[in-house]
């Protein structure tokens, strides 16, 4: 076993009456459409992958893909019809009840795209509600659940009703019960679809810099492909139950697997995401001119530097080191131009 | 015809009321038909007709099948009859000890099981009357007679009515604040005062055992209903049938099994409270979004935490609902189990009202209204408390409630002592004021009802003779008119109008069922008498919903007065009415539009306010004015609500004429009452019973559908 801490073998999840008995039968190739017309929805199909300790995947995909199904599959909410999930080498799918709330309780944590507070209960309550069902006294789930709503900067605010809170505070709620507990695996099920775009800004940026904190492996559920890309270390895109593709956000703009998955990359503006590594030249030549730039820098934040070069620019690495030259044509063409051949 | 085209419906209508017509008046009124009174069809006469089923003799005068079917199902109420007799005489006999006589008895299984539940309620009341007004019979359970003529001091004192008095302002300031505290205070000086301590203590002992008990096996059932899908679908058209059953009906069945008094009138209570209960549960159970229920698991809720501490509470509004159900059904009931010599406020109510004494019937009234309210605006403040977890609070403040209820409690005790130097020879006043020493307004109204009835008593005389004469009896003769075949016509072309052949087979058994009942004319008066109520109902209840909506604190004002009112017991609106018109028709029916115009108001004002913001501005833009916008676009988008409320209106409506039957009906009501001094009557008062409930679930049926269908057809499912 890997550092792996969630790793998927060949999940399928399909709904319906007889899905284990067709599941078997298709031997592993399952076809959504011969499956419909038995009256089974294929939810999952065929999902393997593995998401390392400290890493942040986020799955990204249009309604009815199937994302949400494989989050809650993997949080057991849902039972997968078939394959195998291991949660930090403990196969997720044999646990018993009393391990899985165990599990529960203790390494993982989730938020939910309507929120899902409890009405009845405050901001406090609403946070100290997974200690307290752990079993925590009264006086010190209180005082962590407080600690927690400075952490998402609440403060004041604590003994209000969900109903009274906006929609961005409520999801400051969401995300600081689900790190009550202190969970090693945190599960983001579309948390900022529901709020304003300035609002889910603000909120990505204050979700990367707790993660920088915090440091989780991170399944993040969305259908913004901006916000896939702005936040994720790996993507993988699910359409119909299956994923498209998973990598990492550069080598999906630059080498979109499918069809499907360069409609996406299509509109994307290239200078935000890539970084000079991604489209530099591996060779060096000796006719470089005097400007280096670094080789994890985004090329939007160094393309007016490079721009105003005529020579061609060389990118080093972290220890100064030449690994490779960038040109300023090879610049106007990423941001620019062939976008419609992939590039 | 173009119009008939192009509305397809209307004309399927008009066709169904043509052969409707057509068939009234084909079919001949046969020459020696008439409405038997009394209980004229148990008389042996030549001129009817018999057949035997299952052993069982069944009389009746026979017509022709189209004018009224014979009653097939005669035998059934005298089988129901025969069943429970067996069962509470010979079924299953088992040696049980007898812990008086020290020996075994052979006694049938049913019975000792009735008598050991009936054990338990009394217990349960007794103690709590006991504490509250004081008592030996908590003591003797525990010990004997012989122990207490020798220790005569071991008797339970009861509180003294100051201590509860300020219990009650304690509890109330503790769950909600001043306002509650006040109006609780309020309510037990009155209640002290006006001399009906005694009566009102044993009522509140009844409903402290049958409030809870209802609550909690209502909970439970649901949570039950909501986890199982088969116990659901096994529950619901019991419980469908209990709804619309008037409360009677249920005392019958429940004498024979478990006896009279207060016992029997806990579980009669509790099988009317509970139904509501559970479908409320249930309904609140369902509405939880599904992200709630993951949250909670996800919290690491184990199966108990996420019933209790995320479900319910998360369903608390629709639980809250039923909650104010429980306690208004078991004020309703405290009233009605009076019939079964269930002792307290009810008894004194009924007494009264038989003495025509207004006044007192009045004061006792008001007293079951008052704490029904003041129960219920507790439980409900219970319900929202919070916990303050910050309060850096002492000692003293902390628990500040306990010692001053421990204050009280010593001040009443010196109080009730210091009364009985004071009041020697007399009654102890801070002890207790005992029954007709207190204050009355009994004479005043009284005399007030006599000078009401002297100054006026020929206009009330006139409208009444006009009403019953010009309105009523042509009303009730035309329902008697209908064959039986053309109502059930009627009713099942509507129902596959409306609902497809799927109603229509549901209607349409529903309907034979009171066909083949001995009771179809009755039934027929029933129908006149609530579809009176209900017509002049809707007609106040949606104008006065629809003015009121004009204005946002009308509206909440209206609700506020609706909420007030549906607190009351059923039976205690036939005191104002007995009051001016006496004991005839024209009382039963005002009652049962003032109780029924409840729900229309409430459903009109709930349904107005549904109608979305978006809507109402897109109106404003599209320059309509105020009368426009509420005929184009409010009334047609509420309506589906309204007709819920119609709904509604119909079950108040029947469980009023039903309750009517005190002051003298010639309805279905009349023979559930007759039945309960029946020494057969527990099949015919269940029968019956059924039958109410059977017409209501008519209606409820082709109203449900049809809403179910214009409410998706707007896309407001």
């Amino acid at each position: 076993m890997s550092d792996a801490v969630i790793k998927c073998e060949s999940v399928y999840k399909i709904f319906g009456e007889n899905a284990e008995k067709m599941l078997q039968e298709a031997n592993g190739n399952v076809n959504a459409k011969t499956f419909q017309e038995n009256g089974c929805i294929v939810g999952v199909n065929n999902a393997s992958f593995e998401v390392a300790k400290g890493e942040m995947l986020v799955v990204m995909g249009l309604s009815g893909s199937g994302k949400s199904t494989l989050l809650r599959c993997i949080s057991r909410l849902t039972e997968a019809t078939g394959g195998k999930i291991f949660i930090e080498g403990q196969d997720l799918l044999k646990l018993n009840n009393k391990d899985l709330i165990d599990l529960r309780r203790n390494k993982m944590g989730m938020v939910f795209q309507s929120f899902a507070l409890l009405p009845h209960k405050t901001v406090l309550e609403n946070i100290a509600f997974p200690l307290q069902i752990k079993g925590i006294n009264t006086d010190d789930s209180i005082s962590k659940a407080m600690d927690m709503v400075k952490l998402v900067g609440l403060d004041g605010r604590e003994n209000y009703f969900p109903r009274e809170l906006s929609g961005g505070q409520q999801q400051r709620v969401g995300i600081a019960r689900s790190l009550a507990v202190e969970p090693d695996i945190w599960f983001l099920d579309e948390p900022f679809s529901a709020l304003d775009p300035l609002i889910r800004k603000e909120m990505q940026d204050e979700f990367l810099r707790l993660q920088d904190k915090l440091q989780k492996t991170i399944m993040f559920i969305t259908h913004d492909f901006d916000e896939a890309l702005k936040l994720a270390d790996r993507i993988a895109i699910m359409k119909d139950g299956i994923i498209e593709q998973l990598d990492t956000p550069a080598k999906i703009v630059l080498n979109p697997a499918t069809e499907y998955v360069r409609k996406f990359t299509e509109e994307v503006p290239r200078e935000k995401v890539l970084l000079i590594e991604d489209v530099m030249d591996q060779s060096t030549n000796d006719n470089l001119g005097d400007l280096r730039v670094l080789k994890d820098e985004i090329i939007e934040n160094v393309a007016e530097k490079i721009l105003t070069q005529e020579k061609t620019v060389g990118v080093i690495d972290r220890d100064k080191n030449i690994i490779g030259s960038i040109n300023p044509t090879k610049i106007i063409n990423t941001v620019f131009g062939g976008r419609k051949n992939g590039n | 015809m173009e119009f008939l085209k192009k509305n397809p419906k209307i004309f399927q209508w008009l066709f169904l009321l043509i052969v409707f017509f057509s068939l009234c008046f084909a079919i001949e009124v046969p020459e020696t038909y008439k409405f038997i009174r009394g209980q004229a069809e148990f008389v042996k006469d030549p001129n009817q007709s018999t057949f035997v089923f299952a052993g069982k003799e069944v009389r009746y005068y026979a017509f022709d099948v189209f004018w009224r079917l014979p009653p097939l199902l005669g035998w059934l109420p005298i089988w129901i009859n025969d069943s429970l007799v067996f069962l509470m005489n010979d079924w299953m006999p088992m040696e049980f000890w007898n812990e008086d006589t020290q020996e075994f008895k052979t006694r049938p299984l049913l019975v000792e099981i009735t008598r050991k539940i009936s054990f338990f309620m009394t217990f349960l009341i007794e103690l709590i009357r006991e504490i509250l007004i004081g008592g030996l019979n908590t003591v003797v359970t525990f010990t004997s007679w012989d122990w207490i003529s020798e220790n005569p001091w071991a008797e339970l004192p009861g509180l003294p009515w100051t201590i509860v008095t300020a219990g009650a302002v304690l509890l109330s300031y503790h769950l909600s604040g001043k306002g509650l505290a006040l109006f609780a205070g309020l309510v037990l000086v009155y209640i002290s005062t006006f001399g009906q301590w005694k009566p009102s203590m044993q009522t509140l002992s009844f409903i402290l055992v049958a409030a809870p008990l209802s609550f909690i096996f209502g909970l439970g059932l649901g949570i039950a209903a909501f986890k199982s899908k088969r116990l659901e679908k096994a529950l619901y058209p019991i419980l469908l049938v209990m709804q619309t059953m008037p409360q009677y009906a249920v005392l019958v069945p429940a004498m024979v099994l478990f006896g009279v008094g207060d016992h029997a009138a806990v579980i009669i209570t509790m099988v009317v409270a509970i139904p509501p209960m559970i479908l409320l549960t249930l309904l609140g159970l369902r509405a939880i979004p599904p992200e709630i229920i993951e949250s909670g698991k996800m919290s690491g809720c184990n199966n108990w935490q996420l019933m209790f501490k995320v479900l319910i509470p998360t369903a608390r509004r629709d639980i809250l609902i039923g909650v104010n159900q429980v306690i208004m059904v078991c004020f309703s009931m405290a009233v009605i189990s009076a019939f079964i010599a269930a002792k307290g406020l009810g008894y004194n109510l009924l007494l009264a009202l038989n003495r025509l004494d207004i006044g007192m019937a009045l004061e006792a009234g008001l007293c079951i209204s008052l704490i029904a309210i003041l129960l219920d605006k507790m439980s409900l403040a219970w319900a929202n408390k919070q916990t303050d977890y910050f309060g850096n609070l002492t000692y003293f403040e902390r628990n500040k409630n306990t010692i001053f209820f421990i204050g009280a409690f010593v001040i009443g005790i010196i109080l009730a002592y210091v009364g009985t130097f004071l009041f020697k020879g007399t009654f102890n006043y801070l002890f207790e004021i005992p029954h007709n020493k207190g204050i009355s307004t009994a004479d005043f109204w009284n005399k007030g009802v006599d000078w009401i009835f002297d100054t006026f008593f020929v206009y009330i005389k006139a409208f009444n003779t006009w009403l019953i004469q010009e309105v009523l009896q042509p009303m009730r003769a035309l329902y008697l008119r209908m064959p039986a075949v053309a109502t059930i016509v009627l009713v099942v072309g509507a129902g596959y109008l409306i609902g497809g052949i799927r109603s229509a087979l549901v209607v349409c058994g529903l309907t034979l069922f009171i066909a083949l009942s001995p009771w179809w004319d009755r039934a027929l008066v029933t129908t006149y008498m609530a579809t009176f109520g209900v017509i002049v109902s809707c007609l106040i209840g949606f104008t006065v919903g629809t003015l009121s909506f004009q204005s946002k604190g009308a509206a909440k004002f209206m609700l506020g007065v609706c909420d007030i009112f549906q607190t009351f017991p059923s039976f205690v609106y036939l005191i104002p009415v007995m009051m001016l018109f006496g004991i005839t028709d024209t009382s039963v029916l005002i009652a049962v539009i003032v109780y029924a115009t409840i729900p229309a108001t409430r459903y009109t004002i709930e349904g107005l306010r549904s109608v979305p913001i978006g809507l109402h501005e897109a109106a404003t833009m599209s320059g309509v004015n105020k009368f426009q916008r509420l005929t184009k676009i409010e009334f047609p988008l509420a309506f589906p609500h309204m007709m819920l409320g119609l709904n509604q209106t119909i079950v108040f409506a029947l469980f009023m004429v039903i309750i009517g039957a005190f002051i003298g009906t010639e309805d279905l009501g009349q023979y559930i009452l007759k039945a309960l001094s029946d020494k057969n009557g527990a099949g015919i008062g269940l029968t019956l019973g059924i039958c109410v409930a059977f017409i209501g679930l008519i209606f409820d049926n082709l109203i449900r559908t049809w809403v179910g269908k214009r409410k998706k057809h707007l896309g407001i499912a």
